[in-house]
């Protein structure tokens, strides 16, 4: 008997099919079996943030999500902001800005960052850092962070 | 957002056309996309997982280990304990990767299985059965150097500076003192004396990334490393060195590093992943939990101090006593050597004597942390700097200027300062706005603090290849934890007259690249900035020959300025380093440039820190309201990462001052592995982080650079202290300084 699920989702826009085990979370999915490795882990247990995905227009933790609750789902990544145009005006904030240094937790905040600035195109500091408050950052100290999403916003404006 | 002011500022002395300036980094699209690879995302084929067997208890003698049942788990492919190390002797460094007969601290590793996955991995180290005879065990300097206290390791003597031992055992690796001057003179010339203790919790890194090894034993006895490690060369040698191995068998592939701070030197897992190669002829991958990081990986050390100073009415310092107990976790080694040297550097005190102890617990061994021991030191001194300042009534950076170090002042271990930036630190703390402006309400204070690190150097090698197109491809061996391929390629091109975006580096395995020095200490753009210097001067040098054999002309008579190669005596000859890259094939072949040194001088560094809480008086809640981190970097090549490096150190220092604490059981195991419980800053917790960068250029280096990366985590311990005593009229004298610890006093 197989222990595996066949599983379909929708992947930054694309349509995938995968089998994974019951306990497998949606981060280990990602990493483990399709091998997309841009979302991280750093706590397997939704204290840090470094796997944040976009799931059905939510960000959420992917470590806490079981990969068979993926089915029929619209998964994004940090794998598909940037598209064939080029980067996303957050990603080139990022790099302008010094926004990262060892740049673990950066796909986290990309994602989750993009998220905000979809729903609320002009938010204050004290908004992006409460929104930003679910993503560790131990090299920044976040300033050039919230820099970055303010400064994002602005060119996207 | 508005600011009336610059929120960072560089007060530059000396200004070049690359370096001083702010390119994006090389690294930074694959960084941006989720493309770049760190260690935990690399995936070699027939790969196994394994998962490590850590002890539940914090000193305990192992009777037996059975690993039978794990090893006939369906999946499973092979269990590793100490006995697989075999007729190999016993050391300290074995026994931090597996202990044999007793386990010193809860997570000590006991065993290994590797698995066709990391979830059968863990099923099966459930299997295995450890029968234990539990011991005392002891937290806390305290208690381990109580008279009978438990005895972590039989033959631990205490040594003493001359390398002679204590006759008893003991807990007390090693005992070191500093003295100068006459000590009971000097506070016989002072008119105020104060003698203050203080402690310190443990605390740890915090890196986002937990540590992770990928390990191939191959057929040919080859060992290749995969890992994201601050010092792939100190693997190579660690790892030869623990399985018994030459050195020239090991391979090391450093992968993207999510960061470090000085823990991630150390080879952990990776001999149990090794042995585990060994026994099933596949690469085996072990990737640390982050319960498993915070119990076993390598902390830095809660420590107690006491410190006496005599001051003058006019605020002379006469002398400083002190008295330094650091943990040092399982094993010897704290870093209290840097804890006393740092203490009292920031001041021209002519007499000195400090103590200091290395004090094994029953906690994992210490490692690194951001300018290891100073902080801890920092805290101490500042706090005590402060109120002398008070009571003397006087301006608390004037009696910091009156007394700070500079050129030719002699450190507490008789080094002699080379030109330093204290000085210059301490005038950019006074004349910046934030100082001279009014807090805004009740409940709030300022305080401010200065801190010093040596900062370091140490060997780099550095190869440059010109492409027909004239860019250049930068060959390094430092691990780039924040921006360094970066500031290396900066002045590589500074010095070719190209723009930092034609030079392309990479950091290459231990088998690519000379020897190179961790990513430690503050070294790297020290070193590689000295060694870059030299590879590109090699290149031009080159150039210059190449030229004046096509131009047959004499090269003395030849220069290169701004890209462009030109005869000094005849203007028609003139060609640009791109024109010539594109000949050198047919005149002559390729032109390498390489280098490879150990460097000394790094110059050591000062911060300052200006900040401004609110405590609440309720709660005993502190919250961080305005902060100014000042720094002397001698220069900064990128900086926007200069700015970055102070900022998260400084961030760093007040989650040690407020929050971060190893919140220890009873019976002596951590209470708080998680990100949840063990409380690190987010964003939320903080305003920005103003900076400003000073430059007080190191004269031992081409670009007058000072290490960057660490001191700035030291202010804050003390600089909060001050703050919230000036909020509260409270000296706060344990860290962290938690809102209950802050209430249970007020009310
Ligand atoms: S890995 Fe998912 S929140 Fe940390
Ligand atoms: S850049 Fe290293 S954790 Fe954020």
């Amino acid at each position: 008997m197989s222990t595996k699920t066949h599983v379909q989702t929708k992947i930054n826009g694309e349509t995938v099919d995968f089998l994974c085990e019951p306990r497998q979370s949606l981060l280990e999915v990602l990493r483990d079996v399709l091998q997309m490795t841009g979302s991280k882990e750093g706590c397997n247990d939704g204290n840090c943030g470094a796997c944040t995905v976009n799931m059905d227009g939510r960000i959420v933790d992917s470590c806490l999500v079981l990969g068979v609750e993926a089915a029929g789902s619209e998964i994004n990544t940090i794998e598909g902001v940037a598209t064939s145009d080029g980067l996303h005006p957050i990603q080139q904030a990022f790099l302008e800005n010094a926004a990262l240094q060892c740049g673990i937790c950066t796909p986290g905040f990309i994602v989750a960052s993009k998220a905000l600035l979809e729903a609320e195109p002009n938010p204050s500091e004290e908004r992006i850092r409460l929104w930003l408050a679910g993503n560790l950052c131990r090299c920044t100290g976040y300033d050039k962070i919230v820099r970055a999403v303010m400064d994002a916003a602005q060119k996207m404006a | 957002m508005t600011t009336a002011y610059e929120p960072n500022v560089v007060l530059s002395t000396k200004e070049y056309d690359v370096v001083g300036t702010r390119p994006i980094r090389h690294d930074g699209v694959d960084k941006v996309t989720g493309a770049a690879k760190y260690g935990a995302d690399f995936y070699a084929s027939n790969m196994l997982f394994a998962k490590v067997l850590r002890s539940p208890h914090a000193h305990a003698r192992i009777k037996s280990i059975d690993t039978t049942d794990a090893e006939s788990l369906e999946g499973v492919r092979a269990v590793v304990t100490s006995k697989d190390f075999g007729n190999l002797p016993w050391t300290y460094e074995r026994d931090q990767v597996m202990a044999s007969h007793k386990v010193l601290y809860k997570g000590h590793p006991i065993a290994g299985v590797a698995a066709i996955n990391s979830h059968i991995a863990d099923h099966a180290i459930s299997l295995i059965k450890v029968e234990y005879e539990c011991l005392a065990s002891v937290a806390t300097v305290h208690e381990a150097m109580k008279e009978n206290a438990p005895i972590l390791l039989d033959d631990l003597r205490t040594e003493d500076d001359l390398g002679n031992n204590s006759e008893s055992n003991t807990n007390v690796a090693k005992h070191i003192q500093y003295s100068t001057g006459d000590i009971e003179k000097g506070f016989n010339q002072a008119d105020l004396i104060v003698e203050r203790e203080f402690n310190t919790a443990t605390v740890h890194q915090g890196y986002i990334e937990p540590s992770n090894f990928t390990v191939n034993w191959n057929q040919d006895g080859r060992l290749h490393i995969w890992l994201s490690s601050q010092g792939p060369f100190e693997i190579r040698g660690d790892a030869a060195k623990v399985l018994g191995i030459p050195v020239s068998n090991v391979k090391v592939t450093p992968m993207e590093i999510g960061g470090g701070f000085g823990a991630k030197f150390s080879v952990f897992s990776s001999p149990i992943a090794a042995l585990l190669s060994k026994k099933t002829g596949h690469p085996v991958k072990v990737v640390n939990t982050r319960t498993e990081e915070f119990e076993s990986s390598t902390p830095t050390p809660g420590s107690y101090l006491k410190v006496k100073i005599g001051i003058t009415k006019s605020g002379q310092i006469t002398s400083g006593q002190a008295y330094l107990a650091y943990e040092a976790g399982a094993y010897p080694g704290s870093p209290v050597g840097g804890g006393a040297n740092c203490l009292f550097a920031p001041y021209d005190i002519p007499n000195q004597l400090i103590d200091g102890y290395d004090v094994v617990v029953n906690k994992p061994k210490t490692g690194a942390y951001r300018a290891p021991g100073s902080p801890n030191a920092a805290f101490a001194i500042e706090s005590i700097v402060d109120e002398l300042a008070e009571k003397l009534g006087m301006d608390p950076l004037n009696l910091r200027l009156m007394n700070a170090s500079k050129s030719g002042t002699r450190r507490s271990d008789g080094v002699k300062f080379p030109r330093i930036g204290c000085i210059e630190v301490i005038e950019a703390m006074k004349s910046h706005p934030h100082y001279s402006t009014p807090l805004k309400g009740p409940n709030q204070g300022r305080g401010i603090a200065i801190g010093y690190w040596m900062n370091g150097a140490g060997e780099s090698s550095i190869t440059l290849t010109v492409h027909p197109d004239g860019h250049i491809n930068l060959v390094e061996g430092s691990a780039d934890i924040g921006g360094s391929r970066a500031s290396i390629s900066m002045m590589a091109a500074e010095v070719l007259g190209i723009p930092a975006e034609s030079v392309h580096p990479s950091v290459v395995d231990t088998d690519s690249v000379g020897y190179t020095s961790g990513t430690g200490g503050s070294s790297v753009t020290h070193k590689a900035g000295i060694v870059v210097y030299q590879a590109a001067s090699d290149v031009k040098l080159q150039l210059l020959d190449r030229a004046a054999s096509i131009w047959g002309t004499d090269s003395n008579s030849l220069e290169m300025n701004n890209g462009v190669i030109s005869s000094t005596s005849n203007h028609n000859l003139k060609i640009s380093f791109e024109d010539l890259a594109a000949q050198l094939n047919d005149t002559g072949g390729p032109i390498v440039g390489r280098a490879a040194l150990t460097t000394r001088g790094p110059g050591g560094a000062f911060a300052g820190h200006i900040i401004d809480v609110e405590v609440d008086p309720e709660t005993g809640k502190v919250a961080i309201l305005r902060c100014t981190a000042f720094q002397d970097c001698g220069k900064a090549i990128h900086p926007s990462y200069v700015e970055g490096q102070m900022q998260g150190g400084t961030v760093q220092g007040i989650g040690w001052a407020l929050n971060e604490e190893y919140f220890m059981n009873e019976d002596g195991s951590m209470a708080n592995g998680t990100f949840l419980d063990y409380r690190m800053p987010l964003a939320l917790d903080l305003p920005m982080i103003d900076t400003v960068i000073v430059e007080v250029a190191n004269p031992d280096h081409p670009f007058g650079v000072r290490g960057v990366g660490e001191v700035s985590i030291a202010p804050p311990l003390p600089a909060v202290a001050n703050a919230v005593y000036g909020a509260t009229g409270i000296r706060m004298n344990r860290l962290p300084m938690t809102p209950a610890s802050i209430a249970n006093i007020t009310k």
